[in-house]
């Protein structure tokens, strides 16, 4: 299985959107990060750090499950339903500038199911969409503010994003599906 | 908040599933199209509905309490008997999840021109809702609805029978403040014969390894209670002494077709909890209570209203439990059907 980024690759990937992030929003004021589960709540935690080493201040940091918002959940009629996780926004996104994160941007659906849950939340001053893999094939309107990496992939690829606090390792890999 | 009673080694994380990535997904799926009775579900399948059900109380602290998730689903409350409770839980949660609902009190339906209630049921079913939530005075009219209903059919209580999704918020209450199930001495006490949440409440308690111990007045105990895995006795001292959880149950006058108790006031000297009662069972103590409330027979007042008192938390666990056995269920609709 190719490795097309491997755990250096992630570390200074992450700083560079962490520099992009304070660079386009002049400092972190007003700012939160809000990851969707679960790797992108995993990501959101280590961006929250950078901009902390980089700025010396702390992002509120939340975590989303979309799972209840997902447009394909009563599709399938055969099958169980995924299990929810718990949403945490522990603070109010109102006029807040919400960096959105997840780890691989693929047909937006995902993306579209957040929106919806954020808008529930409030009505943020803007919302930026940080993604570390954009793999093409969007089905929706749906564009990143900051990717880490750009992946041409063909569908019958899968790419899978790792990370050490959820799977022991960093790492990237993209797969050839065996359906 | 942690009792002492529970084994050093069940800290409160064992009974909080696994996380999803180390189950295989099929493991946590509730694969059922009714909701009829506790005695159907496994201890995962419990754990599972509970794990949801948090999730979904978060969703009640936020400013649109809504999720579109079972947007276009009709759902359709078939009550029979009087509820405030869980008729109104169970319509909030289900707009909550944007279903649309419909509420058909028995006392403005056909039901009073004699229609039976399959009869009901059928021409209900004919406008093709997804779900039917159904409260009826015989134990097994759920059963009888889904052998005859496409429809998935939820168990708001029946008779004497079972009322499970009262079971469940229970046991959510009590996990959130004990942590774990296993190891707790938990005191039912009350009206035992007449009890659907006592049946519920004994299946899903013994299922997640409690020490359950019942106790009532002689006439209100059913024979053979033991065999459902509990210690009966008619000394509500014996079985609150050292207790981590005590449930009371209402004397259900309604029921009653004889007489069991001498009267109200004897039986609150004999069997009500009264402040004194609660210092006999252990310092963390919960006081639970499935509603409606009788003050002055099997509660007193200032138990109610105590610090160690979870009544009004129940109600509202309540919702969030009802909100994950909708959406757990409004999944495999059609797969049980087709079977």
């Amino acid at each position: 299985m190719p490795v097309v980024m491997d755990a250096d690759r992630i570390d200074r990937t992450l700083a560079r959107i962490a520099h992009e992030i304070v660079e386009r929003n002049r400092g972190v004021d007003e700012l939160a990060l809000v990851g969707i589960r679960t790797r992108g709540v995993t990501l959101a935690r280590r961006l929250a750090q950078r901009l902390l080493d980089i700025t010396k201040e702390d992002v509120p940091t939340g975590t989303l499950d979309i799972t209840l918002y997902r447009d394909d959940l009563m599709r399938s009629p055969v099958g169980p339903q995924p299990v929810i996780r718990r949403t945490e926004i522990p603070f109010s996104i109102d006029d807040r500038k919400i960096l959105l994160v997840d780890d691989v941007l693929y047909t937006g659906r995902t993306v579209r199911a957040a929106l919806d849950a954020l808008i529930d939340f409030g009505r943020p001053k803007a919302i930026q969409l940080v993604v570390l893999v954009d793999r093409g094939h969007r089905e929706l309107p749906i564009k990143a503010d900051y990717v880490g990496k750009n992946l041409p992939t063909s569908l019958k690829e899968s790419v899978q994003v790792r990370l050490h606090e959820t799977d022991g390792a960093d790492e990237v890999l993209v797969e050839e599906h065996q359906s | 908040m942690n009792s002492d009673r529970v084994a050093p080694s069940a800290g409160a994380d064992i009974e909080r599933s696994t996380p999803a990535a180390a189950v295989p997904p099929a493991a946590r799926a509730l694969r059922h199209k009714d909701l009829l009775g506790i005695a159907d579900l496994t201890p995962e399948e419990i754990l599972l509905i509970l794990d949801t059900a948090e999730a979904m109380k978060e969703i009640g602290f936020r400013p649109i309490k809504k999720v579109p998730t079972l947007r276009g689903k009709t759902i359709v409350n078939l009550f029979f008997e009087p509820s405030t409770r869980t008729r109104t839980s169970f319509e909030i949660a289900e707009k909550r999840l944007s279903a649309d609902t419909l509420n058909i009190a028995t006392a403005t339906s056909s039901v009073q021109k004699g229609e039976t209630l399959a009869d009901t049921a059928l021409n209900l079913e004919a406008m093709a809702p997804d779900m039917i939530v159904l409260r009826h005075p015989s134990s097994g009219a759920c059963h009888l609805l889904s052998r005859i209903c496409r429809a998935g059919i939820i168990n708001a209580g029946d008779g004497t029978h079972e009322h499970p999704t009262q079971a469940l918020l229970d046991a959510f209450t009590i996990r959130e403040h004990k942590g774990c199930m296993r190891g707790l001495k938990i005191a039912i006490v009350g009206d035992l014969l007449h009890s659907r949440v006592l049946r519920s409440n004994v299946l899903l308690l013994t299922k997640l390894g409690a020490d359950v111990w019942v106790s009532g007045p002689p006439t209100l105990v059913p024979p053979g209670i033991e065999r459902m895995g509990v210690s009966a006795t008619t000394s509500i001292d014996r079985a609150i002494e050292g207790a981590d959880v005590v449930m009371l149950l209402r004397v259900q006058l309604e029921r009653m077709q004889g007489v069991f108790v001498p009267s109200l006031r004897e039986y609150f000297t004999v069997f009500g909890m009264t402040e004194e009662r609660v210092r006999r069972a252990s310092p963390g103590v919960i006081i639970m209570h499935p509603g409606p409330l009788n003050r002055g027979v099997e509660i007193a007042s200032e138990v109610a209203d105590g610090p160690y008192s979870v009544i009004l938390e129940q109600v509202a666990n309540g919702v969030a439990i009802r909100m994950a056995v909708l959406y757990l269920l409004a999944g495999g609709v059609e797969h049980e059907a087709a079977a």
